[in-house]
């Protein structure tokens, strides 16, 4: 009798704990989130914060293909104006409903939030006016004809004119001045620690599955999947790599995963000319080489053809990263058809550099971050590995992202490793890494090895205008084909998103690394 | 006495001086924060305008002056990467550091203490020897090795405790502290006591050392030989003299508990000042890292000032120069 | 325990003949067979990272040598380049035994090096301090609180991104933070020690300044100093590991002991527990022994606990 009591017992406290776990769910994340703010900083963990909260005209799926957000549907009417159809009956957290009016607000205060050390202005500069047709009508205007508007307008979250005309930054930060339309209202925020939500039970498009979200920030990886481990949270992001195969075998444990955008790829120097030294690259005997081996396409092959990605991908990163030839994953529109990852040949390498005229190799020093990308202080030394073993004596040196990426931006390295996390279109990469360096297009402000190829530069200047979205992939592909035929960059592989919960949930993987709860539900049964 | 803490005041102010020029030229040399800050879509004109809204267009010389004029009126600047005043970030993040490192030393002192007093009193016994391996452990193993294996056996293993974070928070005085809480205690107990190992350590061999070589002094063997019973000799006259460099030490290693408190922060996610400052300077935040370090160099002065009274009034041959 | 420490001390055979102080310190470090064990131990593992590159099956630092295909075999494995990893590989294909050798050199020259630097430096200091007084004692102090107000990490940050990676750096900058530990010991110290009648017997002798502190202050100020000086050597090597922790210490391609428990930390939850277990019980014995040795030699030395 009393054990069926007990058990009794047990039955509905097992039950209510079932109920009050689907209600609430507390989420670990490994960066942390700087502002609530959602123009203030351009941080991907920031803005996917600001997508629980927020919402954005053109919001995007899993897969970063674009779909209706505030807006439900655009097109441009002219060579440089584009239409937006708003959506009706949306109300901000506070009841205010959502028009026209608000959205000419936040394009106007995208460049004006004060001290913002990535402002969102990049995205409102090539609008020239915001004209107001109706409540549910606004159009923009641009400088000249700019295909990529509705793609600039899924980083541009919607702030409510009424409430937010005077709303500063630190407004945001103390939750005051955190409204939005988004599927979430913040409930709490204690910075560099948690963030608490509840679910915006009005909101305009699917109903989130949990009540209340605590976005927690644990920074350290190894805590974060302790945390998962010991029940203390139901769902991580940022998976470390050396804990997949375990977790993988955890009954207690699914996981999440989906190729995503990032490409992790070594830079060479163009910036030196062919008969001029390069700063880490010397004889075999640690003497000046008198000319700059990586001017040479062979050279560059070589050492391409000499990184086994298969081994980098399956061994240093647990099949958590896929080979890579090109800087978007397939099923993303800025792929370029026919690229593959090149294949893994010592030998031919080392004929190459024999008919460049280095039978015997050279030496070299690799640089590159060891607290940046995943597992990026080991890819520089397995690299090294490889390189050694063509003949190119390969030194490695690791270094803080803070130091490193100073010295990188001023080109002072011969190569070094870095890493892309890519907006799906490939327009991106190329004006920002591949294009020559130009301050006043803005082109190649990444362009850290200083590449310049004038038939890349000709065929992304007339993509930049082309509103014809075949003929202007067309361009973008032949410009990105162009550049890493010439080995411009030597890609290594495309990193996989990973995220780990407790057994019981399911969760909607993004190509974008955005960890949200609304992508976050119970497995059905 | 008055002119001697005025003189220590005007040192102060010149240390703290000193401090945020080095402070300043560091992280010039360290790195470009507008490197580190910049969102991948920004090009060249979105950069030279997040340099001149951080104000580090301007001339090193220009930047620190300016600094200099709003520090004068108690402003150290806002963070770049929050947009807050650097000192309401650090107010924020003080309470759980503090309370951090007050748990963890006295911690230290009340394990310590007696430990130490029993192994000096008894140095040949098998508890004495257990206790000096123990101490020797408790410095030997790195903290973030000991944290790691903490939250392996206390929360992965044996569930008793919650691996990380900090647990609920009552407000008190405006600050938030979590030690008036059950949940918030079981959150501090791990981080609490990794924190506080090495100094247990340090707290038991101070007080060995000094019971040790108090006990065969003149005035100890000269309180036995009067008769005095052994617990007012060791309960005041050995304890009075060993007090003194425990006082010191422990005083100085409250300062360094809480400079230091990062890696034990980082590695149980506990948001105090000591994540604050590593993040900051992955990021080279400026104001923060200025602020931070002239709120700690503020502190150790003044916990310095405060053991140096002490040490004046616990020993009385130790006299305060005031000329 | 007991029965070893009461173990008699070895008894002299012969007549008694005048000792010098060097071997009457010897024959009384001799009396702790744990310290004697300890000393042993420590010896050895000098042998060992001395001899390294000799004995050891593989250069853990010659990328050449390495073959990621090895990474992460367990400990008893026989890897490609034919002899077996008897403690494991790490991610890299390094063979943990030849890394722990090696790692050793370094951990023992960082932390050794630093401390002994920083003790000189910072004893110096302190003495200087406590015997001049006045404003040399206000100047040397003041530095002393500046530099102890400067957590280790930022200083240890700023000297390395000045100086970049590397061995002497890490070095040169655990002897920055380190030296006002000393220096302030040291003072405190020499501060009670210099009222103390001895010292005002040998000044009304008119001895010289240099030989009052040199043989008269220094030996009384040893004890505390030994003290400081055996956990800050401990701590110079827990140090270099946080360092290494955090990114910041030794090159990754010449991982010291505190860079392989770093690295192999991050594989604790996946049961590849080797790649940090044996560095970090390498680490665990060296430091060990180095305290035990320098706690029986702070009773050796000093001059009150003379029976």
């Amino acid at each position: 009798m009393r054990k069926l009591v007990l058990a009794a017992t047990a039955a509905v406290a097992a039950i209510v704990a079932g109920q009050v776990q689907a209600q609430s769910l507390t989420m670990a994340v490994g960066a942390p989130i700087t502002s609530l703010d959602p123009h203030y900083h351009q941080l991907s963990p920031n803005n996917a914060v600001a997508d629980m909260t927020f919402d954005r005209l053109v919001n995007t799926d899993g897969k970063s293909q674009q779909i209706p957000g505030l807006a439900t549907e655009w097109r441009a009417i002219a060579p440089t104006t584009w239409e937006f159809k708003l959506r009706p009956d949306v109300r901000f957290h506070n009841g205010n409903a959502f028009t026209a009016e608000d959205v000419a607000f936040t394009i106007a205060r995208l460049p004006n939030v004060p001290n913002s050390p990535t402002s969102f202005g990049i995205y409102s500069r090539p609008i020239a006016r915001v004209e107001i047709v109706d409540p549910l009508t606004i159009r923009f205007h641009t400088h000249q004809p700019y295909p990529l508007l509705p793609l600039d307008m899924t980083n541009v979250r919607i702030l409510d004119k009424e409430t937010h005309e005077n709303a500063t930054t630190e407004d945001f930060n103390a939750v005051r001045a955190a409204v939005g339309t988004g599927p979430f209202r913040v409930v709490s925020h204690r910075n560099g620690d948690r963030i608490e939500f509840a679910r915006n039970d009005a909101y305009w498009g699917p109903k989130p599955a949990f009540q209340r979200v605590n976005y927690r920030m644990i920074t350290n990886d190894a805590s974060r999947t302790a945390a998962l481990l010991a029940g203390d949270v139901d769902f991580i992001d940022q998976v470390p790599t050396t804990d997949l195969a375990n977790l993988r075998r955890d009954s207690r444990i699914a996981l999440s995963e989906v190729v995503g955008t990032r490409l992790i790829f070594l830079g060479l120097d163009h910036l030196r000319a062919a008969n001029e030294n390069s700063p880490f690259v010397t004889d075999n005997d640690g003497r000046p080489l008198g000319r700059n081996p990586l001017k040479d396409v062979r050279v560059r092959r070589a050492l391409s053809m000499a990184i086994d990605r298969g081994t980098v991908t399956e061994r240093l990163m647990e099949g958590a990263a896929t080979p890579a030839g090109q800087f978007l994953p397939p099923g993303v529109t800025g792929h370029v058809q026919g690229i593959e990852a090149p294949a893994y040949d010592p030998e031919g390498a080392k004929r190459l550099l024999a008919e460049a005229g280095y039978p015997n190799g050279f030496r070299i020093q690799l640089n590159g971050p060891n607290d940046r990308y995943i597992n990026d202080g080991r890819i520089i030394q397995a690299v090294g590995q490889m390189w050694t073993r063509i003949g190119v004596r390969t030194a490695v040196e690791g270094q803080t992202w803070a130091v490193f990426v100073g010295r990188a931006g001023k080109a002072e390295f011969s190569s070094h490793l870095i890493g892309w996390g890519s907006n799906p279109d490939g327009s991106h990469p190329l004006r920002n890494i591949l294009a020559t360096v130009n301050a006043e297009r803005g082109w190649g402000a990444s362009n850290r090895g200083r590449y310049s190829n004038p038939e890349v530069d000709r065929l992304l200047l007339a993509s930049l205008t082309e509103l014809d979205e075949p003929k202007r992939q067309g361009l973008v592909g032949d410009a990105l084909r162009t550049a890493l035929e010439d080995v411009a960059v030597i890609p290594i592989h495309i990193q996989t998103n990973i995220w780990a919960m407790r057994r019981g949930l399911a969760h909607d993987a993004r190509i974008d690394e955005a960890t949200r709860a609304q992508d976050v539900r119970p497995a059905q049964p | 006495m008055s002119v001697y803490l005025l003189r220590r005041l005007i040192q102060a102010a010149l240390v703290m001086l000193a401090m945020s020029v080095i402070v300043f030229i560091g992280v010039y040399a360290i790195g470009d924060p507008v490197e580190i800050l910049i969102s991948p879509d920004a090009d060249q004109m979105e950069r030279a305008r997040a340099i001149a809204a951080l104000g580090l267009d301007k001339p090193l010389w220009q930047q620190y002056l300016s600094f200099l004029g709003n520090a004068l009126r108690g402003d150290l600047g806002r963070s770049f990467v929050f947009n807050e005043p650097a000192l309401k970030l650090i107010g924020q993040r003080a309470p759980a550091t503090l309370e951090l490192a007050f748990a963890a030393m006295f911690l230290a002192i009340l394990v310590g203490l007696p430990l130490g007093l029993y192994a000096g009193l008894r140095p040949d016994g098998v508890g004495a020897k257990a206790i000096m391996a123990g101490s020797i452990l408790g410095f030997s193993l790195p903290t973030f090795w000991v944290g790691l294996m903490l939250i392996m056996v206390f929360a992965v293993q044996l569930g008793w405790l919650p691996s990380t974070g900090r647990g609920e928070t009552v407000e008190i005085l405006g600050l938030r502290w979590s030690f008036l809480t059950m949940d918030g205690l079981a959150h501090m107990a791990m981080p609490a006591l990794n924190l506080a190992l090495f100094k247990i350590s340090l707290v038991i061999r101070l007080t060995r050392a000094g019971v040790r070589e108090t006990m065969l002094m003149d005035f100890v063997k000269f309180a036995r030989a009067k008769g005095l019973s052994p617990r007012r000799v060791i309960g005041v006259h050995v304890f009075k003299n060993i007090l003194i460099p425990v006082v010191t030490v422990t005083g100085l290693e409250l300062g360094s508990t809480i400079a230091f408190s990062v890696v034990t922060e980082s590695v149980f996610a506990w948001p105090g000042m000591g994540k604050l400052i590593i993040d900051s300077i992955n990021v080279l935040d400026r104001p923060v890292i200025v602020a931070y370090l002239m709120s700690i160099v503020l502190m150790f002065i003044i916990i310095n000032l405060v053991v140096d009274l002490l040490y004046s009034v616990l020993d009385p041959r130790v006299r305060l120069e005031s000329k | 325990m007991s029965a070893t420490t009461a173990a008699p001390a070895p008894i002299p055979a012969k007549a008694p003949r005048v000792e010098t102080p060097l071997q009457r310190f010897i024959s009384e470090f001799a009396e702790s067979n744990i310290a004697l064990g300890a000393l042993i131990v420590f010896l050895c593992i000098v042998l060992i990272a001395v001899f390294a590159p000799w004995i050891a099956p593989q250069n853990p630092y010659d990328l050449a040598q390495l073959d990621i295909m090895d990474g992460r075999m367990e400990p008893g494995t026989v890897g490609g380049a034919g002899f077996t990893y008897w403690l494991g590989t790490d991610d890299q294909g390094r063979d943990m035994l030849s890394g722990i050798m090696y790692g050793l050199r370094i951990s023992l020259v960082v932390g050794a090096g630093s401390a002994i630097v920083a003790a000189i430096v910072g004893a110096s200091l302190g003495m200087l301090a406590a015997y001049a007084g006045g404003r040399t004692d206000t100047i040397i102090m003041r530095l002393v609180d500046l530099q102890l107000s400067f957590p280790t990490i930022l200083s240890a940050l700023m000297i390395l991104a000045f100086l970049g990676k590397g061995i002497t750096n890490v070095v040169i900058a655990l002897i920055v933070v380190e030296w006002a530990y000393y220096a302030r010991t040291v003072r405190g110290t020499a501060l009670v020690e210099r009222r103390r009648e001895y010292i005002e017997a040998a000044q009304c002798l008119a001895l010289p300044t240099r030989r009052i502190i040199f043989r008269h202050l220094l030996p009384n100020c040893m004890p505390p100093l030994i003290v400081v000086a055996t956990i800050q050597i401990a701590r110079a090597i827990a140090l270099e590991a946080t360092l290494s922790f955090l990114g910041l210490g030794v090159p990754i391609t010449e991982p010291s002991l505190g860079l392989l428990i770093a690295n192999g930390y991050e594989y604790m939850l996946s049961g590849k527990y080797w790649i940090s277990f044996y560095p970090g019980i390498a680490l665990l014995i060296t430091i060990v022994s180095i305290n035990l040795v320098g706690d029986h030699l702070r009773d050796v030395l000093n001059p009150r606990l003379k029976k």
